[in-house]
Parts: C-alpha cells; structure tokens; sequence
C-alpha cells in the first residue's frame, strides 16, 4: 500500500507533502516514515495518510462568474485614480 | 493539453503532479534520470562501506555508518518516486544488478586509504549537490519535493567530509599526503562527472526542464566553489592547465570522455566487484521480502 507523508517543521506551521512510500501496513509506514523524515529531529509531526484516502480536487468551475469572492473581483487601482483626483480638485477649488 | 503545450508549460516554469497527465517520451526520460539517481545512491555507499571497520575512531566509525544509511534512505526514496512513474523497485534492481541501468561513475572507483573517505564526503558530494541543487526546479514536482530532504542530508555530509579532510590536514606529514593522494585519484572522474559539455538546448533532460542546468553550468559552479577550496588548503590539483581567466570562467584540460563512457557501462576499476556484492546482499535479503510480501498478501 501507498502512504503519502506530510511534516510539520516546528509546531504551528502548516504541514507540507514531503513523499510517499510504501509499507504492508500502518506499523510499518509508521516506521518508515519515521527514519525517511524524523531521524534527524527535522520534523515536529507527520501525518501518514493512505495515498487512497486522499480526496484530490482539481476542478474549480466558476459558472456563476462570482468574482465578488475573489481577489480579482476588485480593481481598486482605478478608482482610486479617479477618488484622488476628485479629492485634489476639490481642495484646489476650496483653496481659491 | 497536447506533447507541445505540455513542453511549453515546463518550459515556463510549470511542474507536473503524479496523477496528471504527461507525454510518453516525458515519462521515460524521467524513468530514465531518477532510477539513475536512485541507482548511484545505492551503489554510492559501497566504496564508503568499505571503511566503516577500519574507520580511525568510533565517533568517525558513527558517523559514516549514518552516512551510509542516509545514502540508502535517498535510494529509497528516488526508487518510490519512479515506482510511481511506472517502473517497479523489483525492476530497477533488476536492470541494475544484469548491467542494463547505470549509475554514477564515481562509485566504480576503489578506495585506497582514509584520504578517500574524506575526499568523497567533501568533493564528491559537492559535486552530487550542485546537480541535486539544480533538481530542486525540476519539473516533476514529486521529485523536487524528495530533493529538499536529499540536499539538506547531503551538505550535512559534506560537513563531514570537510572535518576528515581537514583533520588530516591538521596532522603529521603523512596524513597530508594521504590528502593529496586521494586529491590526485579522484580529480579525473571529479572532472567527468557532469558530463560533456552538450550545449544544454540539446540536452533532452533540459528540455523536458527534468535538470534545470546544463552540465558545463554545473562543472563551472563546482570548480568555483571549490577549487579555491582545495588550494588554500595547500593541497595541489593535478591539471597544470586549470585556471580561472580575466572573464571568470575555469580554464581545464579535456576531461577523459572515453573513461567515462567506459566507466559507466561497467568497465570501470570496480564496476563488476560492487555489482556482485549487491546481487549477492539481494540474494540474502530475499527472505525478508517474501515475508513482508506474505503478510501483506
């Protein structure tokens, strides 16, 4: 069976996808993940995950066009152009 | 996505996951590199091994006994990473064992003394981590994540080899000399070991962005990182051509290509005798499999 292997470095950081390995059961995937990426004291934590238990998701369709939850739904740059340039009137104005 | 998109998506920097989709010429020259890199971490422990009894204290006997299991642990690793490409573990022992797969041409050299344990550790490695380095952007994305652990060990050894070195450079007249001596032997395969010198555009490996250097590149780097290194040291490299010109390129005499193609197909000072030392470890091991594999089944 496949084991992905994911580490933590220090405690409270995110754990990232170190590799996979293979193992006849979850004792020796513990073990093996142990001497691939513990050994040295260079992991806080690791989580051993059958690679099959593993739901991947790669399709992110957008029918909707809902960019009012994405970044690029924002384009600030332009208006604030044009909030500044309002704003630099009125002052020049207020001043004459 | 199409073969010429997909060589335009690693060209520009994009990586490939183990479930998506890659052309077939992709796929066998990344079976191809790896299960050789897989293949030279494997076979590279053997000249090591040889010293591990007759390492001169048991802080030294330690350390390259870690060394060793470290090297083992990268074979393991790589070995996964083709596994899932297509090519099972059992396979690549297979080919390695008849002949049919190489490795690294700096592992059918023997070891004469102490002098080339440290030499190894240092200059070796050093070599093996600036191509390693260079796999960090591989391509496969599956690949470079192993390589940032592999690195990491590697500059650990190389710590190491430069504390052997440096010992004996600190000692008797003697001890100096087994340096040099280990200096001189090794300098030639040092020299081959990044191959010619293709321009990298028709090196297929950079094409597909499997490497993210050419070799030239990479021979560049190392003369330039260490042959300063060695020279203040005291210590002398045997080409009386090597210079580095005004433009800041390394000047070197031809390195021996017939040696290495000879090396690396198995003719090399000690190709056969670490072949059979594996296919006999193989042999004695095969007990250990069939139980696990019966368990598992």
């Amino acid at each position: 069976m496949i084991y992905e292997v994911f580490r933590q470095e220090r405690k409270g950081q995110p754990f990232h996808h170190a590799g996979s390995l293979e193992a006849t059961d979850q004792t020796f995937a513990e073990a093996y993940a142990k001497e691939f990426y513990g050994r040295r004291g260079e992991s806080e934590a690791l989580w051993v995950v059958p690679r099959e238990a593993i739901i991947e998701v790669e399709d992110f369709a957008d029918e909707l066009n809902r960019n009012y939850h994405r970044v690029d739904g924002y384009s600030l740059r332009e208006k604030l152009k044009e909030a500044r340039e309002r704003a630099g009137r009125a002052l020049v104005a207020r001043d004459r | 996505m199409n073969e010429q998109e997909f060589l335009q998506y690693v060209q520009s920097g994009g990586q490939v996951e183990v479930t998506n989709w890659m052309p077939d010429d992709y796929r066998a020259k990344l079976v191809k590199f790896i299960e050789m890199h897989g293949n030279s971490e494997l076979m590279g422990v053997l000249p090591e091994r040889e010293w591990i009894l007759r390492a001169p204290t048991l802080q030294r006997k330690l350390a390259l006994t870690a060394k060793v299991q470290d090297e083992v642990g990268h074979s393991q690793l790589i070995y996964r990473v083709v596994e899932d490409l297509g090519k099972p573990r059992e396979q690549c022992l297979d080919d390695l064992i008849s002949g049919k797969a190489k490795f690294h041409n700096v592992f059918h050299y023997p070891t004469k003394t102490w002098g080339d344990v440290g030499v190894i550790a240092w200059l070796v490695d050093a070599a093996a981590i600036i191509s390693q380095k260079a796999l960090l952007k591989c391509s496969y994305a599956p690949y470079a994540r192993i390589m940032k652990k592999i690195c990491w060990e590697e500059s650990f050894h190389i710590l190491h080899g430069r504390d052997v070195v440096l010992t004996l450079m600190n000692g008797t007249d003697e001890q100096r000399e087994l340096v040099q001596e280990a200096v001189t032997r090794w300098w030639g395969p040092l020299m081959q070991f990044h191959g010619n010198p293709i321009p990298k555009e028709e090196d297929p490996m950079y094409v597909w962005r499997i490497k993210s250097q050419g070799n030239e590149e990479a021979r560049q780097q190392f003369l330039d990182g260490y042959v300063p290194q060695i020279w203040e040291l005291g210590l002398t490299v045997p080409d009386p051509k090597l210079r580095k010109s005004d433009d800041g390129v390394w000047e070197y005499s031809e390195p021996d290509w017939d040696e290495l193609r000879s090396v690396v197909t198995g003719h090399g000072p000690r190709s056969q005798e670490r072949l059979d030392l594996r296919r006999k470890a193989r042999e004695h091991s095969a007990w250990v499999r069939q139980v696990l594999l019966a368990k598992a089944a």
